[in-house]
């Protein structure tokens, strides 16, 4: 006997597309099917909803330890179901940041209590400082699939060439920020147009492209598993296409933000608007739309970077960069994205999902016998995205006051109704 | 118009107002007691957090000869020092009861957020590499003053473009008034884009020179060297400077400015800048009624110029002692 039925949804998969009820029991899908019994069991209304593998972020800053006042790992979780995602994957440039095994076992108990399954990547270098390697091997043990400096890029080209060779070893992936710091320095937005204009020193398009060049020719030398994160220019697009069709074992991902804001946002002074890399012009939104669609990039990701109001709320060059994406994430992508709901789907859920490792438990299909991690939305909802309603501990979401369609309903994390009807049950 | 953080909120005809007005304050500023009353009970601050004197004291100057009452917030002295935000700054400031704050921050887009969070009429005074606007008003009062219109005029603004909010200012205040503009610059000290901008750009001062009506000389910072902007401040002057050679290939009537302070053996020749045409003391007088014409277009309730001031003996007159304390002690 099922404990939970999800009636009368849309169910799409990777492998399909059927109105289908599901039953979960326990942790699991017991059934998929039409006219299941639902005697004895809670039953969750699908009608006119999706229902979805839960969507998988691969880019989650969380702030614990050290930021306690802007999120923890509790707080970004509720943020995190609320948005439809059953598993986040936080990173490493927290105080101190997720460096050794103390730090890791830290944020991996907290998680244990948090709503979503949480996992966290650690850093490539010890402290995030460029200049040795962290015990990425003791980490891999205790689960991490994912090493990356975010926030920045391993600047060294030997150090980095090292770490793609030693995570070959670990079946690791390295996921890399992409920013030379010596081009970037003292730059607080995309250096053009509106920085020109409006003042404010720029970060060129160059500063990420050598990068991801670079590292595309370290993964050629090395065969390593190599990420590439938040893809920002039309230029990076275009690299990660041509590695991709040479047969590299590239992956990447685009945020919400970079396919649908431009850095004409930035004429307003408001460092809600500042984010690294930062928001480009309106051919590269173009260039990462065309991306998301032809499948040079593999994944949908939010770069989910609370910070308080206080840090916000200064000078533009002197705020911190970052913005709120995961209660948007879904929203956005059904609202700005003129994709098929699969196509949008494998890049919110089960291709970031590949990415992390973390196929076992969440992605999809949904399936008897798979672990009960899934989505339920409606498509045609529209809403107004309100700050004062977030569950994030910060604010600073970009996209106050705008319109989307598509609102997350339910969210099941192994098997537990954790969203019903967009409130958090616990 | 509520503010002034631009002159892109001007537009032409809020600059000519402004120079209209100015002619009104320089007629007031030749009088004996070249104050008037039409400011009275108004509250000017000057919130700096970078030092520049004499903007600072041109700003001062002109809220008094209206009579207004001034107070400084100087960072160097204040709560600011411990840590304090803009926007509580603000606050503290505001709650005191002002009612224009004349902002200079380091950082560009301040005056923008300043006046997104305050309740009180908000004048840039200067932020980071953004805007300038009275300084380009002033520049614009200079030359009508000496060549009688900028329309058709051509105007050489050369030097360190990238990092000046003068030469932003000045390209769109000379442009809506009619000159044409070209910007002076080796490529490393043009901003990276210019896009829109209403100029056209050259690398070679001394072609420009003899169609040039006005050389605006924008000064060269030192720490430009240490940036690899330009190899040597011998080889800017070089290229770039206004040697003697080269003010003696300009024509008679054309003008030599410069916004202050200026290096003088760098930018500017050292005999250049007391020659004549070069206008660099007539910026910073006219630099007063400007300012006086910008704070009353703010802040004036309509009483007319012509108000006598009143006898320095009535009580009246107590509102005009200024305080210069700390704002937010």
């Amino acid at each position: 006997m099922p404990e939970l039925v999800i009636k009368g949804g849309r169910v799409i998969d990777q492998d399909g597309d059927r109105v289908a009820d599901v039953a979960i029991d326990g942790e699991r899908i017991a059934e998929v099917g039409t006219d299941l019994d639902t005697a004895g069991a809670r039953v969750i209304d699908a009608g006119g909803c999706i229902v979805s593998p839960g969507l998988v972020d691969l880019h989650t800053h969380l702030r614990e330890p050290g930021k306690e006042d802007a999120e923890t790992i509790e707080s970004g979780s509720r943020a995190a179901v609320l948005g439809g995602y059953t598993a986040i994957v936080a990173m490493p440039n927290t105080t101190p940041a997720i460096d050794d095994a103390a730090v890791v076992q830290f944020v991996l108990d907290a998680g244990r209590k948090a709503v979503c399954d949480v996992h966290t990547s650690a850093a490539i270098t010890v402290g995030r400082q460029g200049e040795a390697l962290a015990p990425m091997a003791e980490l891999a043990a205790l689960g991490v699939r994912i090493f990356t400096d975010d926030g920045s890029g391993v600047q060294d080209d030997r150090l980095m060439r090292r770490a793609m060779e030693y995570a070959g070893g670990l079946g690791v992936t390295l996921a890399q920020h992409c920013e030379i710091e010596s081009l970037m320095a003292g730059g607080h937005m995309h250096e053009g147009e509106w920085s020109s204009r409006l003042g404010i020193p720029g970060i060129p398009a160059a500063a990420e492209e050598l990068m991801v060049q670079r590292d595309l020719a370290l993964a050629e030398l090395t065969g390593a598993q190599v990420h590439f994160q938040h893809m920002s220019t039309a230029g990076s697009v275009e690299l990660i296409r041509a590695a991709k069709a040479k047969g590299l074992r590239a992956t990447a991902e685009a945020t919400t933000h970079h396919f649908t804001l431009t850095h004409a946002e930035v004429a307003s002074y408001d460092p809600v608007f500042k984010v690294n890399p930062p928001l480009r012009t309106d051919a590269d939104v173009a260039a990462v739309r065309a991306g998301l669609a032809d499948g040079t990039i593999d994944a949908i990701a939010t770069d989910h970077a609370p910070h308080t109001q206080q840090d916000k709320e200064a000078p533009f060059d002197q705020a911190p960069p970052g913005m709120l994406g995961l209660e948007t994430a879904l929203a956005l992508a059904l609202t700005e994205l003129d994709l098929p709901i699969e196509r949008l789907l494998a890049l919110l859920s089960w291709q970031p999902a590949a990415i992390a490792g973390l196929t076992a438990t969440h992605g999809g299909p949904i399936a008897e016998g798979r672990p009960a991690n899934l989505c339920v939305f409606d498509p045609t909802a529209r809403w107004v995205v309100d700050p004062a309603t977030s569950a994030s501990r910060s604010r600073n979401t970009p996209y106050a006051g705008r319109s989307l369609t598509g609102r997350v309903r339910h969210t099941v994390v192994f098997g537990e109704p954790v969203v019903i009807d967009g409130e958090v049950q616990r | 118009m509520r503010h002034l953080l631009s002159i892109a909120d001007l537009g032409a005809d809020g600059i000519e107002e402004i120079l209209r007005l100015t002619d009104s304050f320089v007629e007031v500023s030749a009088r004996n007691i070249p104050k008037v009353p039409v400011l009275r009970g108004k509250t000017v601050v000057s919130l700096f957090y970078e030092d520049s004197t004499r903007t600072r004291l041109s700003f001062e100057a002109a809220a008094k000869r209206l009579s207004a009452d001034t107070m400084t917030f100087s960072v160097g002295t204040s709560s600011v020092k411990k840590g304090e935000s803009v926007r509580d700054t603000l606050q503290t400031i505001e709650a005191m009861g002002v009612d224009a704050i004349v902002v200079r921050h380091g950082s560009a887009g301040v005056p923008v957020q300043v006046a997104r969070w305050g309740t009180s009429a908000v004048i840039n005074a200067g932020d980071g590499w953004h805007e300038h606007p009275t300084q380009a008003l002033l520049d614009c009062y200079t030359i009508r003053q000496r060549l009688g219109s900028l329309a058709g005029r051509s105007i050489a603004i050369v030097g360190d473009i990238k990092h000046s909010r003068v030469a932003r200012s000045d390209v769109l205040a000379f442009t809506a008034l009619g000159a044409e503009v070209t910007l002076v610059a080796p490529p490393t000290l043009l901003p990276p884009s210019l896009d829109g901008w209403p100029v056209k750009v050259s690398h070679d001062l001394d072609a420009v020179l003899p169609t040039t009506d006005v050389a605006y000389l924008l000064r060269m910072q030192q720490e430009r060297m240490t940036e690899a902007l330009v190899p040597s401040l011998r080889e800017y002057s070089t290229c770039y400077g206004m040697t003697s050679a080269r003010a003696d290939r300009l024509a008679d009537t054309s003008l030599i400015m410069h916004p202050g302070p200026m290096n003088r053996g760098v930018e500017i020749a050292a005999e250049v800048a007391d020659r004549p045409n070069a206008t660099v003391v007539d910026q910073v007088r006219n630099g007063v009624p400007v300012r006086m014409a910008v704070l009353f277009l703010l802040l004036g309730s309509g009483s007319t110029l012509y108000d006598p001031v009143p006898d320095p003996a009535t009580p009246d007159d107590e509102t005009e002692h200024d305080e210069h304390g700390s704002a937010g002690a």
